[in-house]
């Protein structure tokens, strides 16, 4: 693969020139959303200007194209995350409906029964927890919670004695939004899998950062949301054991999810498109497959090693400061992502937030979709920095001062 | 007792003289660290206001036909908003804060300088003051 150096990489996002009140921006905000390459763009660009027309229906010639566009990106998806075929990846807007969907279909399946259980670790957003909640409360279902240490790794010894023979479904992140840290998705699905337990994944913070194969960490479910990992936004997928997709009912009614239609008798088409109702984003997923490229390129070794640095550089500013509290500080700092939530003695995240983006920094401040984790940790928010691989130890630098000049304002 | 539009009129000038962001939020600090204390057993759920990141209680009393308000927030900067919002309008009787625009925070530029999470809070802020103003009337 062509190496390229950091300076290259960023020229590829022209959001990284942007100035913000006059200065230069410093978007630290990537566990939100990412920023997006030109060639992200370009795809984006060229699918509705050159090649704009409706997947697997017409014959076409532009129809065509598109379609070829739209499918050779499942394949591209399902090469990228070490799927067994295209066929096991659906295409959804993003993790939150490929986790909808999921627990949907589970529900429509038949597939849990009054009084069975499913297990949520502590530190889930919102998005693996509220869907779950709800087929939970329709079907009479008890929620379960994985719980994690305050350093915020799973308690991994607990899992055992969580399983139940009734725990139908265990749901974790591959890495949590706010603490980074990437957990044992393997050792969880070994020991859910020997409890007859399925295992569904929430990628959305992991794919952007790491080496991600599905059959290595075995679970049976796996999403993602593209607007995360450089491509358009409204594109994501769900991933899911081909017999497992198999033996679910469809999610939605309608376009080309069908086999047959007639007033006696509908059938379904088969896996994925069984899932994909109704017309698809037809510009925005082909822009996954330039998204995914850029992800290679930034898992390159130079990239890596600068991210490194910051990670170091972050990790030890923050124990450091007396006034700094970070939360997801595992024993091993090969087990965090670059992603920081922090609280600060005598100053509330939100301003500090405010003072930041003055400053041209742009964080996340409040709950982040996590309430229940600001909850255990007894906090009403965090303050989060977020870093991309295409951000710089300069960068990392420069929020570090202008943090503390913050706290000192506000003090 | 100055007048109301001479009140906002006042806080505009006085914003007017903040070329820099950075400098309006020390101004907002130091408004919010000298905002009178807010009593503890006031900060119940009633008088918390929703649509706020931050966390802010208004109290609201009718003395002597006028209305008093008292408020706190737990981030700072909203409470120099806040200290600005019972400058202009505490010791008011509800006819007048009922019929206000609240321009003055267009004029100085906070709401459309704040995150719109923040503008929300603001809007929140403006709408319960203006909702206790029209339950006066």
């Amino acid at each position: 693969m062509h190496l390229m150096d950091i300076d290259q990489i960023r020229s590829q996002f022209p959001q990284l020139k942007e100035k913000v009140y006059g200065r230069q921006l410093v978007y630290l905000d990537n566990a939100a959303t990412s920023l997006r390459p030109v060639s992200v763009a370009e795809k984006w660009a060229e699918m509705s200007l050159r090649h704009n027309s409706n997947l697997h229906r017409a014959v076409h010639k532009t129809a065509v194209d598109a379609t070829e566009e739209y499918e050779s990106t499942r394949a591209a998806v399902a090469a990228f995350i070490g799927a067994a075929a295209p066929e096991e990846i659906v295409f959804t807007s993003g993790t939150t409906q490929s986790s909808n969907l999921l627990a949907s279909c589970l529900e429509h399946g038949n597939f849990f029964a009054e009084g069975d259980e499913i297990l949520i670790c502590e530190a889930e957003h919102h998005s693996n927890i509220v869907p779950w909640q709800m087929v939970a409360a329709r079907k009479g279902l008890k929620i379960k919670v994985l719980p994690i240490d305050d350093r915020g790794q799973i308690l991994i010894s607990e899992l055992g004695n969580l399983l139940t023979p009734r725990t139908k479904i265990c749901a974790v992140a591959q890495a949590s939004n706010v603490l980074g840290i990437i957990n044992p998705i393997r050792k969880i699905a070994d020991i859910c899998h020997a409890n007859g337990t399925l295992v569904f994944v929430d990628g959305a913070q992991g794919i952007p950062h790491l080496p991600t194969d599905v059959k290595e960490m075995d679970c049976d479910f796996y999403a993602f949301s593209g607007h995360k990992m450089y491509a358009a936004p409204g594109t994501g997928i769900l991933y899911g054991k081909r017999s497992l997709l198999e033996a679910l009912p469809p999610y939605m009614g309608g376009g080309e999810m069908i086999e047959s239609v007639s007033w006696e008798k509908t059938t379904y088409a088969p896996v994925p498109r069984r899932f994909e109702a109704g017309t698809q984003n037809i510009s925005g997923v082909p822009s996954l497959r330039p998204a995914m490229e850029m992800c290679k390129l930034l898992a390159g070794r130079e990239i890596t090693a600068e991210t490194e640095r910051v990670k170091t550089f972050l990790l030890g500013f923050f124990s450091a400061h007396p006034d700094i509290t970070l939360y997801g500080n595992p024993d091993d700092p090969a087990e965090k992502l670059p992603i920081f939530s922090i609280t600060v003695k005598g100053a509330h995240h939100e301003d500090l937030a405010l003072i930041l983006d003055k400053m041209g920094i742009a964080t996340r401040s409040g709950q982040m979709c996590a309430e229940p984790l600001m909850d255990g940790f007894g906090v009403t928010g965090m303050l989060r920095a977020s870093f991309a691989p295409y951000n710089t130890m300069q960068e990392a630098v420069y929020f570090t001062e202008c943090l503390q000049k913050a706290i000192d304002m506000l003090k | 007792m100055s007048s109301l539009a001479e009140t906002k009129a006042a806080v505009v000038e006085e914003f007017s003289m903040f070329d820099e962001w950075l400098d309006k939020y020390e101004y907002l600090i130091e408004l919010g660290k000298n905002l009178e204390v807010f009593p503890v057993e006031l900060k119940t759920d009633e008088r918390l206001i929703k649509g706020c990141q931050s966390r802010v209680w208004l109290d609201t009393q009718v003395q002597d036909g006028v209305l008093r308000f008292r408020a706190d927030s737990d981030a700072i900067i909203t409470k120099g908003i806040i200290s600005l919002l019972i400058r202009v309008y505490d010791g008011r009787s509800a006819q007048e804060i009922a019929a206000d625009n609240f321009d003055f925070v267009e004029q100085i530029g906070l709401r459309e300088n704040l995150s719109p999470t923040r503008a929300n809070g603001l809007n929140s802020m403006i709408e319960t003051i203006r909702k206790e103003a029209e339950r006066n009337v």
